[in-house]
Protein backbone atom coordinates (compact mmCIF):
# COMPACT_ATOMS: atom_id res chain seq x y z
CA UNK A 1 0.00 0.00 0.00
CA UNK A 2 1.46 3.28 -0.78
CA UNK A 3 1.83 6.04 1.58
CA UNK A 4 2.09 9.61 1.16
CA UNK A 5 5.80 9.84 0.58
CA UNK A 6 6.41 6.96 -1.63
CA UNK A 7 7.06 8.13 -5.09
CA UNK A 8 3.53 6.35 -6.57
CA UNK A 9 2.75 8.27 -9.52
CA UNK A 10 5.92 7.64 -10.82
CA UNK A 11 5.88 3.96 -10.38
CA UNK A 12 2.94 4.25 -11.65
CA UNK A 13 3.69 5.29 -15.06
CA UNK A 14 6.59 2.94 -15.28
CA UNK A 15 4.24 0.47 -14.74
CA UNK A 16 1.84 1.69 -17.58
CA UNK A 17 5.64 2.23 -19.99
CA UNK A 18 6.39 -1.23 -19.55
CA UNK A 19 3.67 -2.77 -21.60
CA UNK A 20 3.49 -0.04 -23.98
CA UNK A 21 7.25 -0.43 -25.62
CA UNK A 22 6.56 -4.09 -25.58
CA UNK A 23 4.12 -3.41 -28.43
CA UNK A 24 5.21 0.20 -29.38
CA UNK A 25 8.80 -1.38 -30.27
CA UNK A 26 8.21 -4.00 -32.27
CA UNK A 27 5.40 -2.43 -34.80
CA UNK A 28 8.27 0.42 -35.20
CA UNK A 29 10.42 -2.15 -35.81
CA UNK A 30 8.26 -3.39 -38.41
CA UNK A 31 6.93 -0.26 -39.94
CA UNK A 32 10.04 1.62 -39.95
CA UNK A 33 12.54 -1.42 -40.65
CA UNK A 34 11.17 -4.56 -41.76
CA UNK A 35 8.81 -3.31 -44.42
CA UNK A 36 11.58 -0.66 -45.65
CA UNK A 37 13.62 -3.30 -46.13
CA UNK A 38 11.69 -5.77 -48.15
CA UNK A 39 9.68 -3.57 -49.90
CA UNK A 40 12.56 -0.95 -51.08
CA UNK A 41 12.16 -2.11 -54.75
CA UNK A 42 8.66 -2.83 -54.85
CA UNK A 43 6.68 0.33 -55.28
CA UNK A 44 3.08 -1.34 -55.66
CA UNK A 45 4.04 -2.58 -52.88
CA UNK A 46 5.25 0.44 -50.93
CA UNK A 47 2.15 1.36 -52.23
CA UNK A 48 -0.38 -1.33 -50.73
CA UNK A 49 1.13 -0.74 -47.16
CA UNK A 50 0.77 3.10 -47.28
CA UNK A 51 -2.36 2.55 -48.04
CA UNK A 52 -2.86 0.15 -45.26
CA UNK A 53 -0.94 2.76 -42.40
CA UNK A 54 -3.61 5.40 -43.88
CA UNK A 55 -6.74 3.23 -43.73
CA UNK A 56 -5.05 2.24 -39.96
CA UNK A 57 -4.93 5.66 -38.78
CA UNK A 58 -8.72 5.79 -39.65
CA UNK A 59 -10.02 2.72 -38.11
CA UNK A 60 -7.79 4.05 -35.11
CA UNK A 61 -10.44 6.27 -34.66
CA UNK A 62 -13.41 3.74 -35.58
CA UNK A 63 -11.81 2.18 -32.55
CA UNK A 64 -12.52 4.46 -30.34
CA UNK A 65 -15.82 5.18 -30.80
CA UNK A 66 -15.97 1.56 -30.47
CA UNK A 67 -14.07 2.20 -26.74
CA UNK A 68 -17.34 4.40 -25.81
CA UNK A 69 -19.74 1.75 -27.15
CA UNK A 70 -20.96 2.75 -30.58
CA UNK A 71 -20.65 1.10 -33.68
CA UNK A 72 -19.51 3.67 -36.04
CA UNK A 73 -19.96 3.25 -39.28
CA UNK A 74 -19.11 6.43 -41.09
CA UNK A 75 -15.70 7.44 -41.04
CA UNK A 76 -15.44 7.28 -45.05
CA UNK A 77 -17.32 10.61 -44.59
CA UNK A 78 -15.04 11.95 -42.91
CA UNK A 79 -11.95 11.00 -44.82
CA UNK A 80 -14.36 12.73 -47.53
CA UNK A 81 -14.89 15.43 -45.76
CA UNK A 82 -11.13 15.92 -45.17
CA UNK A 83 -9.73 14.87 -48.60
CA UNK A 84 -12.19 17.55 -50.18
CA UNK A 85 -10.92 20.58 -48.27
CA UNK A 86 -6.99 19.30 -48.41
CA UNK A 87 -7.84 19.12 -52.06
CA UNK A 88 -9.42 22.30 -52.43
CA UNK A 89 -7.07 24.65 -50.50
CA UNK A 90 -3.99 23.17 -52.06
CA UNK A 91 -5.17 22.87 -55.11
CA UNK A 92 -7.76 26.42 -55.47
CA UNK A 93 -6.35 28.10 -52.66
CA UNK A 94 -2.76 27.39 -53.03
CA UNK A 95 -1.94 26.00 -49.69
CA UNK A 96 0.83 24.05 -49.20
CA UNK A 97 -0.06 20.87 -48.03
CA UNK A 98 1.65 20.92 -44.82
CA UNK A 99 -0.75 23.71 -43.98
CA UNK A 100 -4.06 22.51 -45.54
CA UNK A 101 -3.41 18.68 -43.47
CA UNK A 102 -4.54 20.16 -40.46
CA UNK A 103 -7.52 21.93 -41.92
CA UNK A 104 -8.68 18.77 -43.27
CA UNK A 105 -8.55 17.41 -39.82
CA UNK A 106 -10.28 20.15 -38.40
CA UNK A 107 -12.98 20.51 -40.92
CA UNK A 108 -14.24 16.45 -40.49
CA UNK A 109 -13.43 17.10 -36.31
CA UNK A 110 -15.62 20.15 -36.76
CA UNK A 111 -18.53 18.77 -38.37
CA UNK A 112 -18.25 15.65 -35.94
CA UNK A 113 -18.74 17.51 -33.35
CA UNK A 114 -21.47 19.73 -34.45
CA UNK A 115 -23.83 16.05 -35.15
CA UNK A 116 -22.39 14.32 -32.40
CA UNK A 117 -24.32 15.61 -29.88
CA UNK A 118 -27.60 14.60 -31.77
CA UNK A 119 -26.18 11.45 -33.31
CA UNK A 120 -24.56 10.04 -30.06
CA UNK A 121 -27.73 10.03 -28.21
CA UNK A 122 -28.83 6.95 -30.23
CA UNK A 123 -27.24 3.52 -29.16
CA UNK A 124 -26.51 -0.09 -30.69
CA UNK A 125 -28.38 -0.61 -34.13
CA UNK A 126 -30.02 2.94 -34.38
CA UNK A 127 -26.39 4.73 -34.14
CA UNK A 128 -25.01 2.23 -36.55
CA UNK A 129 -28.09 2.75 -38.90
CA UNK A 130 -27.97 6.76 -39.20
CA UNK A 131 -24.10 6.82 -39.53
CA UNK A 132 -24.30 4.48 -42.50
CA UNK A 133 -26.37 7.13 -44.09
CA UNK A 134 -24.46 9.41 -43.00
CA UNK A 135 -21.74 8.35 -45.17
CA UNK A 136 -24.23 8.37 -48.28
CA UNK A 137 -25.21 11.51 -47.37
CA UNK A 138 -21.98 12.73 -47.20
CA UNK A 139 -21.12 11.40 -50.36
CA UNK A 140 -24.29 12.59 -52.00
CA UNK A 141 -23.83 16.34 -50.54
CA UNK A 142 -20.53 16.42 -52.47
CA UNK A 143 -22.07 15.38 -55.59
CA UNK A 144 -25.04 17.91 -55.75
CA UNK A 145 -23.19 20.67 -53.95
CA UNK A 146 -20.42 20.05 -56.36
CA UNK A 147 -22.95 19.54 -59.56
CA UNK A 148 -24.67 23.07 -59.03
CA UNK A 149 -21.08 24.98 -57.81
CA UNK A 150 -19.70 22.70 -61.58
CA UNK A 151 -16.97 20.67 -59.42
CA UNK A 152 -17.64 17.12 -58.18
CA UNK A 153 -14.39 16.02 -57.99
CA UNK A 154 -10.95 17.70 -57.52
CA UNK A 155 -8.14 15.98 -59.64
CA UNK A 156 -4.21 17.06 -59.84
CA UNK A 157 -4.10 17.74 -56.36
CA UNK A 158 -0.21 18.13 -55.92
CA UNK A 159 1.90 15.78 -54.11
CA UNK A 160 3.10 17.05 -50.64
CA UNK A 161 5.96 19.38 -50.93
CA UNK A 162 9.44 17.32 -49.63
CA UNK A 163 7.68 13.57 -50.52
CA UNK A 164 9.01 13.05 -53.89
CA UNK A 165 9.25 9.18 -54.08
CA UNK A 166 7.00 6.84 -52.97
CA UNK A 167 9.04 5.28 -50.37
CA UNK A 168 9.24 9.02 -48.63
CA UNK A 169 5.32 9.14 -48.54
CA UNK A 170 5.01 5.50 -47.01
CA UNK A 171 7.55 6.55 -43.75
CA UNK A 172 5.39 9.58 -43.69
CA UNK A 173 2.07 7.58 -43.55
CA UNK A 174 3.78 4.77 -41.07
CA UNK A 175 5.37 7.26 -39.39
CA UNK A 176 1.80 9.04 -38.84
CA UNK A 177 0.51 5.49 -37.85
CA UNK A 178 2.87 5.25 -35.11
CA UNK A 179 1.68 8.90 -33.42
CA UNK A 180 -1.55 8.12 -33.72
CA UNK A 181 -1.18 4.40 -31.92
CA UNK A 182 0.72 5.92 -29.23
CA UNK A 183 -1.84 8.77 -29.07
CA UNK A 184 -4.76 6.63 -28.78
CA UNK A 185 -3.06 3.94 -26.48
CA UNK A 186 -2.27 6.85 -23.82
CA UNK A 187 -5.54 7.71 -23.93
CA UNK A 188 -7.14 4.76 -23.30
CA UNK A 189 -4.68 3.58 -20.88
CA UNK A 190 -5.37 7.02 -19.05
CA UNK A 191 -8.16 7.71 -16.56
CA UNK A 192 -9.86 9.27 -19.87
CA UNK A 193 -10.02 5.72 -21.43
CA UNK A 194 -11.08 4.46 -17.94
CA UNK A 195 -14.54 7.45 -18.09
CA UNK A 196 -14.97 5.53 -21.95
CA UNK A 197 -14.98 1.90 -20.83
CA UNK A 198 -17.11 2.87 -17.66
CA UNK A 199 -19.34 4.33 -20.48
CA UNK A 200 -19.33 1.41 -22.51
CA UNK A 201 -20.34 -0.71 -19.82
CA UNK A 202 -22.92 1.51 -18.41
CA UNK A 203 -23.86 4.55 -19.39
CA UNK A 204 -26.34 5.43 -16.53
CA UNK A 205 -23.92 4.34 -13.94
CA UNK A 206 -22.07 6.63 -15.21
CA UNK A 207 -23.58 9.49 -15.20
CA UNK A 208 -25.17 8.42 -11.39
CA UNK A 209 -21.34 9.34 -10.78
CA UNK A 210 -21.25 12.70 -12.47
CA UNK A 211 -19.83 11.36 -15.53
CA UNK A 212 -20.72 14.08 -18.29
CA UNK A 213 -21.81 11.05 -20.94
CA UNK A 214 -23.04 13.51 -23.43
CA UNK A 215 -19.67 15.53 -23.38
CA UNK A 216 -17.10 12.52 -23.51
CA UNK A 217 -19.07 11.11 -26.09
CA UNK A 218 -18.75 13.85 -28.32
CA UNK A 219 -14.95 14.36 -27.24
CA UNK A 220 -14.28 10.52 -28.54
CA UNK A 221 -16.48 10.79 -31.73
CA UNK A 222 -15.14 14.08 -32.84
CA UNK A 223 -10.99 12.85 -32.35
CA UNK A 224 -12.71 9.94 -34.31
CA UNK A 225 -13.36 12.18 -37.10
CA UNK A 226 -10.43 14.17 -36.84
CA UNK A 227 -8.24 11.28 -37.80
CA UNK A 228 -10.30 10.15 -40.60
CA UNK A 229 -10.12 14.00 -42.03
CA UNK A 230 -6.11 13.66 -41.87
CA UNK A 231 -6.29 9.92 -43.29
CA UNK A 232 -8.80 11.33 -46.08
CA UNK A 233 -6.77 14.68 -46.58
CA UNK A 234 -3.54 12.58 -46.97
CA UNK A 235 -5.21 10.14 -49.54
CA UNK A 236 -6.10 12.86 -51.82
CA UNK A 237 -2.56 14.18 -51.81
CA UNK A 238 -1.38 10.43 -52.46
CA UNK A 239 -3.93 9.58 -55.16
CA UNK A 240 -4.05 13.39 -56.26
CA UNK A 241 -7.72 13.15 -56.50
CA UNK A 242 -11.11 13.23 -54.77
CA UNK A 243 -14.24 12.20 -55.81
CA UNK A 244 -17.36 12.07 -54.17
CA UNK A 245 -17.29 8.14 -54.86
CA UNK A 246 -13.80 7.77 -53.23
CA UNK A 247 -15.26 7.45 -50.32
CA UNK A 248 -18.81 4.72 -50.19
CA UNK A 249 -20.68 2.78 -47.66
CA UNK A 250 -18.37 -0.11 -48.23
CA UNK A 251 -15.65 2.27 -47.28
CA UNK A 252 -17.29 2.76 -43.96
CA UNK A 253 -17.76 -0.13 -43.21
CA UNK A 254 -14.52 -1.76 -43.85
CA UNK A 255 -12.93 0.67 -41.28
CA UNK A 256 -15.50 -0.81 -39.07
CA UNK A 257 -14.75 -4.49 -39.96
CA UNK A 258 -11.17 -3.57 -39.54
CA UNK A 259 -11.38 -3.28 -36.22
CA UNK A 260 -13.62 -6.45 -35.76
CA UNK A 261 -11.18 -8.13 -37.17
CA UNK A 262 -8.03 -6.80 -35.22
CA UNK A 263 -10.07 -7.33 -32.13
CA UNK A 264 -11.61 -4.73 -29.98
CA UNK A 265 -10.09 -5.09 -26.78
CA UNK A 266 -6.86 -4.22 -28.00
CA UNK A 267 -5.72 -0.45 -29.43
CA UNK A 268 -3.18 -2.66 -31.66
CA UNK A 269 -6.51 -4.70 -33.03
CA UNK A 270 -7.59 -1.61 -35.95
CA UNK A 271 -4.13 -1.98 -37.45
CA UNK A 272 -3.96 -5.75 -37.29
CA UNK A 273 -7.10 -6.21 -38.66
CA UNK A 274 -6.40 -3.51 -41.23
CA UNK A 275 -2.91 -5.25 -43.07
CA UNK A 276 -4.47 -8.26 -42.72
CA UNK A 277 -7.61 -7.85 -44.74
CA UNK A 278 -5.78 -4.92 -47.07
CA UNK A 279 -2.67 -7.24 -48.13
CA UNK A 280 -4.72 -10.44 -47.85
CA UNK A 281 -7.04 -8.93 -50.83
CA UNK A 282 -4.09 -8.09 -52.55
CA UNK A 283 -2.90 -11.96 -52.25
CA UNK A 284 -6.45 -12.62 -53.57
CA UNK A 285 -6.01 -10.57 -56.73
CA UNK A 286 -3.97 -13.13 -58.27
CA UNK A 287 -6.52 -15.20 -58.06
CA UNK A 288 -8.91 -12.58 -59.77
CA UNK A 289 -12.45 -14.57 -60.04
CA UNK A 290 -12.24 -16.04 -56.69
CA UNK A 291 -10.66 -13.17 -55.11
CA UNK A 292 -14.45 -11.53 -53.35
CA UNK A 293 -15.37 -15.40 -52.72
CA UNK A 294 -12.42 -16.72 -50.92
CA UNK A 295 -12.15 -13.35 -48.90
CA UNK A 296 -15.69 -13.81 -47.74
CA UNK A 297 -14.80 -17.44 -46.48
CA UNK A 298 -11.33 -16.00 -44.42
CA UNK A 299 -13.87 -13.58 -42.82
CA UNK A 300 -16.36 -16.37 -41.60
CA UNK A 301 -13.83 -18.53 -40.66
CA UNK A 302 -12.10 -15.89 -38.51
CA UNK A 303 -15.18 -14.91 -36.84
CA UNK A 304 -16.23 -18.35 -36.37
CA UNK A 305 -12.55 -18.99 -34.74
CA UNK A 306 -11.84 -16.00 -33.52
CA UNK A 307 -14.94 -14.05 -32.47
CA UNK A 308 -12.96 -11.27 -30.57
CA UNK A 309 -10.56 -10.57 -33.04
CA UNK A 310 -7.86 -11.93 -34.57
CA UNK A 311 -5.52 -11.04 -31.45
CA UNK A 312 -7.56 -12.75 -29.18
CA UNK A 313 -5.30 -15.49 -30.58
CA UNK A 314 -2.48 -14.32 -28.49
CA UNK A 315 -3.50 -14.74 -25.24
CA UNK A 316 0.20 -13.32 -24.05
CA UNK A 317 -1.06 -10.12 -26.03
CA UNK A 318 -4.24 -9.82 -24.24
CA UNK A 319 -2.46 -7.82 -21.01
CA UNK A 320 -0.23 -6.31 -22.75
CA UNK A 321 -1.27 -4.54 -25.67
CA UNK A 322 -3.07 -2.34 -23.70
CA UNK A 323 -6.58 -2.66 -24.73
CA UNK A 324 -8.16 -3.68 -20.73
CA UNK A 325 -6.10 -4.53 -17.93
CA UNK B 1 -30.70 21.62 8.99
CA UNK B 2 -32.93 20.27 5.95
CA UNK B 3 -31.12 18.89 2.59
CA UNK B 4 -33.20 17.84 1.09
CA UNK B 5 -36.77 18.94 0.62
CA UNK B 6 -39.19 17.23 -1.82
CA UNK B 7 -41.92 19.79 -2.65
CA UNK B 8 -45.44 19.03 -4.21
CA UNK B 9 -44.22 16.65 -6.91
CA UNK B 10 -46.02 14.85 -9.15
CA UNK B 11 -45.42 12.69 -11.95
CA UNK B 12 -47.66 11.33 -14.86
CA UNK B 13 -47.04 8.96 -17.62
CA UNK B 14 -49.74 9.78 -19.83
CA UNK B 15 -52.89 9.25 -18.06
CA UNK B 16 -51.38 7.15 -15.13
CA UNK B 17 -50.00 9.23 -11.90
CA UNK B 18 -47.35 7.26 -10.72
CA UNK B 19 -46.43 9.73 -8.06
CA UNK B 20 -49.16 12.41 -6.61
CA UNK B 21 -48.03 15.54 -4.95
CA UNK B 22 -45.78 13.66 -2.57
CA UNK B 23 -43.84 16.46 -0.28
CA UNK B 24 -41.39 15.00 2.83
CA UNK B 25 -37.67 16.60 3.39
CA UNK B 26 -34.82 14.79 4.93
CA UNK B 27 -33.10 16.33 7.60
CA UNK B 28 -28.83 16.12 7.36
CA UNK B 29 -27.31 13.08 9.21
CA UNK B 30 -30.44 11.51 9.42
CA UNK B 31 -31.13 7.60 7.47
CA UNK B 32 -34.74 8.24 6.06
CA UNK B 33 -36.43 5.04 4.24
CA UNK B 34 -39.42 5.46 1.59
CA UNK B 35 -41.91 2.37 2.19
CA UNK B 36 -44.77 1.23 -0.02
CA UNK B 37 -46.38 -1.71 -1.30
CA UNK B 38 -45.31 -2.92 -4.43
CA UNK B 39 -46.35 -0.60 -7.36
CA UNK B 40 -46.56 2.05 -5.12
CA UNK B 41 -44.44 4.40 -6.75
CA UNK B 42 -41.15 3.82 -5.12
CA UNK B 43 -38.87 3.74 -8.06
CA UNK B 44 -40.26 6.74 -10.10
CA UNK B 45 -39.84 8.78 -6.75
CA UNK B 46 -36.57 7.74 -6.17
CA UNK B 47 -35.89 8.60 -10.18
CA UNK B 48 -37.36 11.95 -9.74
CA UNK B 49 -34.97 12.85 -6.07
CA UNK B 50 -32.16 11.96 -8.20
CA UNK B 51 -32.56 13.39 -11.27
CA UNK B 52 -33.19 10.66 -13.67
CA UNK B 53 -36.67 11.32 -14.21
CA UNK B 54 -38.23 15.17 -14.92
CA UNK B 55 -41.29 15.60 -12.24
CA UNK B 56 -44.45 16.85 -13.95
CA UNK B 57 -44.77 19.46 -11.57
CA UNK B 58 -43.69 20.64 -8.18
CA UNK B 59 -39.79 20.26 -7.04
CA UNK B 60 -37.03 18.75 -5.60
CA UNK B 61 -34.60 20.99 -3.61
CA UNK B 62 -31.16 19.74 -2.21
CA UNK B 63 -29.45 22.47 -0.14
CA UNK B 64 -31.92 25.08 -0.90
CA UNK B 65 -31.18 24.38 -4.80
CA UNK B 66 -33.39 23.09 -7.35
CA UNK B 67 -32.11 19.68 -8.22
CA UNK B 68 -35.12 18.20 -10.36
CA UNK B 69 -35.11 18.96 -13.71
CA UNK B 70 -30.98 18.89 -14.07
CA UNK B 71 -29.64 16.07 -15.60
CA UNK B 72 -28.32 13.14 -13.37
CA UNK B 73 -24.51 13.91 -13.84
CA UNK B 74 -25.24 17.74 -12.59
CA UNK B 75 -27.25 16.65 -9.87
CA UNK B 76 -24.59 13.94 -9.07
CA UNK B 77 -21.62 16.94 -8.71
CA UNK B 78 -23.75 18.66 -6.30
CA UNK B 79 -23.84 15.55 -4.60
CA UNK B 80 -27.25 13.89 -4.77
CA UNK B 81 -25.60 10.46 -5.65
CA UNK B 82 -27.93 7.12 -6.13
CA UNK B 83 -27.01 3.53 -6.48
CA UNK B 84 -29.27 1.06 -8.62
CA UNK B 85 -31.08 -1.78 -8.11
CA UNK B 86 -29.61 -5.38 -8.15
CA UNK B 87 -26.04 -5.32 -9.51
CA UNK B 88 -25.14 -2.43 -11.47
CA UNK B 89 -21.43 -2.00 -11.46
CA UNK B 90 -19.02 -1.95 -14.40
CA UNK B 91 -18.81 -5.33 -15.09
CA UNK B 92 -15.89 -6.01 -17.54
CA UNK B 93 -13.43 -3.97 -14.42
CA UNK B 94 -12.21 -4.94 -11.40
CA UNK B 95 -13.73 -3.76 -8.07
CA UNK B 96 -10.83 -1.49 -7.50
CA UNK B 97 -11.30 0.11 -10.81
CA UNK B 98 -14.85 0.07 -10.78
CA UNK B 99 -14.19 2.62 -7.80
CA UNK B 100 -11.47 4.18 -9.67
CA UNK B 101 -13.35 5.20 -12.48
CA UNK B 102 -16.26 6.58 -9.85
CA UNK B 103 -13.74 9.27 -8.49
CA UNK B 104 -14.88 11.99 -11.24
CA UNK B 105 -15.75 14.67 -8.79
CA UNK B 106 -13.33 17.54 -7.27
CA UNK B 107 -10.55 16.74 -9.99
CA UNK B 108 -8.08 19.64 -10.87
CA UNK B 109 -6.30 18.33 -13.72
CA UNK B 110 -8.18 18.67 -17.07
CA UNK B 111 -8.44 15.73 -20.21
CA UNK B 112 -5.28 17.43 -21.41
CA UNK B 113 -3.48 17.00 -18.22
CA UNK B 114 -4.21 13.99 -18.10
CA UNK B 115 -3.33 12.81 -21.32
CA UNK B 116 -0.17 14.59 -21.06
CA UNK B 117 0.61 13.30 -17.81
CA UNK B 118 0.97 16.35 -16.13
CA UNK B 119 2.56 16.26 -12.24
CA UNK B 120 -1.09 17.24 -11.26
CA UNK B 121 -2.54 14.66 -13.09
CA UNK B 122 -0.24 12.17 -11.54
CA UNK B 123 -0.69 13.27 -7.91
CA UNK B 124 -4.59 12.92 -8.37
CA UNK B 125 -4.60 9.74 -9.59
CA UNK B 126 -2.29 8.31 -6.58
CA UNK B 127 -4.61 10.12 -4.39
CA UNK B 128 -7.19 8.54 -6.10
CA UNK B 129 -6.02 4.82 -5.81
CA UNK B 130 -5.90 5.46 -1.91
CA UNK B 131 -9.39 6.86 -1.54
CA UNK B 132 -10.33 3.79 -3.92
CA UNK B 133 -8.80 0.77 -1.70
CA UNK B 134 -9.87 2.96 1.61
CA UNK B 135 -13.39 2.89 0.10
CA UNK B 136 -13.45 -0.78 -0.67
CA UNK B 137 -11.58 -1.65 3.03
CA UNK B 138 -13.87 0.20 4.61
CA UNK B 139 -17.03 -1.26 2.72
CA UNK B 140 -15.20 -4.88 3.74
CA UNK B 141 -14.03 -5.39 -0.40
CA UNK B 142 -10.73 -5.11 0.10
CA UNK B 143 -9.70 -8.71 -0.39
CA UNK B 144 -11.85 -8.98 -3.85
CA UNK B 145 -10.41 -5.95 -5.25
CA UNK B 146 -8.66 -7.18 -7.73
CA UNK B 147 -11.00 -9.72 -9.12
CA UNK B 148 -13.14 -8.87 -12.15
CA UNK B 149 -16.74 -7.70 -11.05
CA UNK B 150 -18.21 -10.36 -13.48
CA UNK B 151 -16.63 -12.98 -11.09
CA UNK B 152 -17.87 -11.37 -7.56
CA UNK B 153 -20.68 -12.99 -5.65
CA UNK B 154 -24.28 -11.10 -5.35
CA UNK B 155 -23.58 -9.81 -2.04
CA UNK B 156 -20.59 -8.41 -2.94
CA UNK B 157 -21.43 -6.45 -6.30
CA UNK B 158 -24.66 -5.01 -3.91
CA UNK B 159 -21.64 -3.16 -1.84
CA UNK B 160 -19.82 -2.57 -4.79
CA UNK B 161 -22.40 -0.48 -6.43
CA UNK B 162 -22.74 1.38 -3.02
CA UNK B 163 -18.76 1.81 -2.91
CA UNK B 164 -18.92 3.49 -6.59
CA UNK B 165 -21.33 5.80 -5.29
CA UNK B 166 -19.45 6.75 -2.20
CA UNK B 167 -16.77 7.50 -4.68
CA UNK B 168 -18.96 10.23 -5.80
CA UNK B 169 -18.60 11.89 -2.55
CA UNK B 170 -21.86 12.43 -2.07
CA UNK B 171 -23.58 14.61 0.76
CA UNK B 172 -27.11 12.64 -0.11
CA UNK B 173 -27.01 9.09 -0.83
CA UNK B 174 -30.06 7.27 -2.65
CA UNK B 175 -30.09 4.28 -2.52
CA UNK B 176 -32.35 1.78 -4.50
CA UNK B 177 -33.57 -1.29 -2.43
CA UNK B 178 -30.97 -2.07 -0.95
CA UNK B 179 -31.59 -5.22 0.91
CA UNK B 180 -33.41 -6.85 -1.62
CA UNK B 181 -32.94 -10.17 -2.16
CA UNK B 182 -30.68 -10.61 0.64
CA UNK B 183 -31.26 -13.23 3.60
CA UNK B 184 -31.19 -12.27 6.98
CA UNK B 185 -27.57 -12.40 7.34
CA UNK B 186 -27.05 -10.31 4.47
CA UNK B 187 -29.52 -7.88 5.50
CA UNK B 188 -27.91 -7.37 9.09
CA UNK B 189 -24.14 -6.90 7.08
CA UNK B 190 -25.80 -4.54 4.60
CA UNK B 191 -27.68 -2.60 7.71
CA UNK B 192 -24.44 -2.44 9.63
CA UNK B 193 -23.06 -1.00 6.26
CA UNK B 194 -25.87 2.22 5.79
CA UNK B 195 -24.73 2.81 9.70
CA UNK B 196 -21.38 3.10 8.74
CA UNK B 197 -22.31 5.59 5.29
CA UNK B 198 -24.11 7.79 7.65
CA UNK B 199 -20.95 8.00 11.03
CA UNK B 200 -18.63 8.75 7.88
CA UNK B 201 -21.35 12.15 7.48
CA UNK B 202 -23.17 11.10 4.62
CA UNK B 203 -26.85 11.41 4.54
CA UNK B 204 -28.93 8.64 3.39
CA UNK B 205 -32.46 7.86 1.93
CA UNK B 206 -33.42 4.57 0.91
CA UNK B 207 -36.35 3.16 -0.95
CA UNK B 208 -36.97 -0.23 0.62
CA UNK B 209 -39.18 -3.63 0.98
CA UNK B 210 -37.56 -5.18 3.70
CA UNK B 211 -39.85 -3.14 6.84
CA UNK B 212 -37.66 -5.36 9.44
CA UNK B 213 -34.55 -3.60 8.08
CA UNK B 214 -36.39 -0.28 7.50
CA UNK B 215 -37.63 -0.05 11.14
CA UNK B 216 -34.44 -0.70 12.22
CA UNK B 217 -32.45 1.54 10.67
CA UNK B 218 -34.50 4.34 10.00
CA UNK B 219 -34.89 7.77 11.81
CA UNK B 220 -37.86 8.88 9.54
CA UNK B 221 -39.87 6.66 7.19
CA UNK B 222 -42.35 8.00 4.68
CA UNK B 223 -44.85 5.89 3.29
CA UNK B 224 -46.71 6.13 -0.12
CA UNK B 225 -49.20 4.12 -1.71
CA UNK B 226 -50.93 4.85 -5.11
CA UNK B 227 -48.22 7.09 -5.46
CA UNK B 228 -49.25 9.29 -2.61
CA UNK B 229 -48.00 9.98 0.42
CA UNK B 230 -50.01 7.94 3.41
CA UNK B 231 -48.15 8.85 6.61
CA UNK B 232 -44.89 9.54 7.96
CA UNK B 233 -43.05 9.46 10.60
CA UNK B 234 -40.92 7.56 13.22
CA UNK B 235 -40.55 4.09 12.85
CA UNK B 236 -42.60 3.90 16.38
CA UNK B 237 -45.43 5.60 14.90
CA UNK B 238 -45.22 4.33 11.22
CA UNK B 239 -45.94 0.68 13.21
CA UNK B 240 -48.85 2.16 15.03
CA UNK B 241 -50.14 4.10 11.91
CA UNK B 242 -53.39 2.38 11.27
CA UNK B 243 -53.57 4.22 7.34
CA UNK B 244 -50.23 2.36 6.65
CA UNK B 245 -51.45 -1.20 8.14
CA UNK B 246 -54.64 -1.08 6.03
CA UNK B 247 -52.30 -0.23 3.20
CA UNK B 248 -50.27 -2.97 3.67
CA UNK B 249 -53.97 -5.68 4.29
CA UNK B 250 -53.79 -8.57 2.16
CA UNK B 251 -49.99 -8.79 1.75
CA UNK B 252 -47.88 -10.47 4.12
CA UNK B 253 -48.66 -9.50 8.23
CA UNK B 254 -44.80 -10.50 8.71
CA UNK B 255 -43.63 -7.33 6.52
CA UNK B 256 -44.82 -4.82 9.39
CA UNK B 257 -41.64 -6.41 11.30
CA UNK B 258 -45.02 -7.89 13.95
Amino acid sequence: MATATDPAPTRGEKRVLGPFLLIFAPLAAVLFVAIPFVLADMPYWLNVVTNACLLSFASLGVWLTFSIGRVNIAQGAFCLIGGYTVGGLTTFGGLSFWLALPFGGAAAALVGYIIGYPLLRLRGIYFAMVTLSLTEAVRLAFLYFGTMVGVTSITSIPSPPGITSPMAFYLFAAALLILGYAGIWRLQSSRTGGVFRSMRQNEELAASIGIDVARYRVFAFTICCFMGGIAGGIFAALQQNVYPQSYTVADSINFMLYCFLGGLEFVLGPIVGTFALVVSFELLRAIQEYQALLYGILMIVVMLFLPNGLLSFFPALKRLSGGRK
Amino acid sequence: MTLLQVDGVTKQFGGLTAVNNVSFSVEEGQICSVIGPNGAGKSTLFKLISSFLVPTSGQVRFDGAQVSGLKPHVAARMGVVRTFQETTVFKEMTALENVIVAHQLGLQSRTLGVFLGSRLARDENAAIRDSSSEILDYLGLGHVKDERAVNLPHGYLRALGIAIAMAAKPRLLLLDEPFAGMNPDETNRAMEMVQGIRRRGITVLLVEHDMRAVMNISDWIVVISFGSKIAEGKPEAIRADEAVIAAYLGEDDLELGH
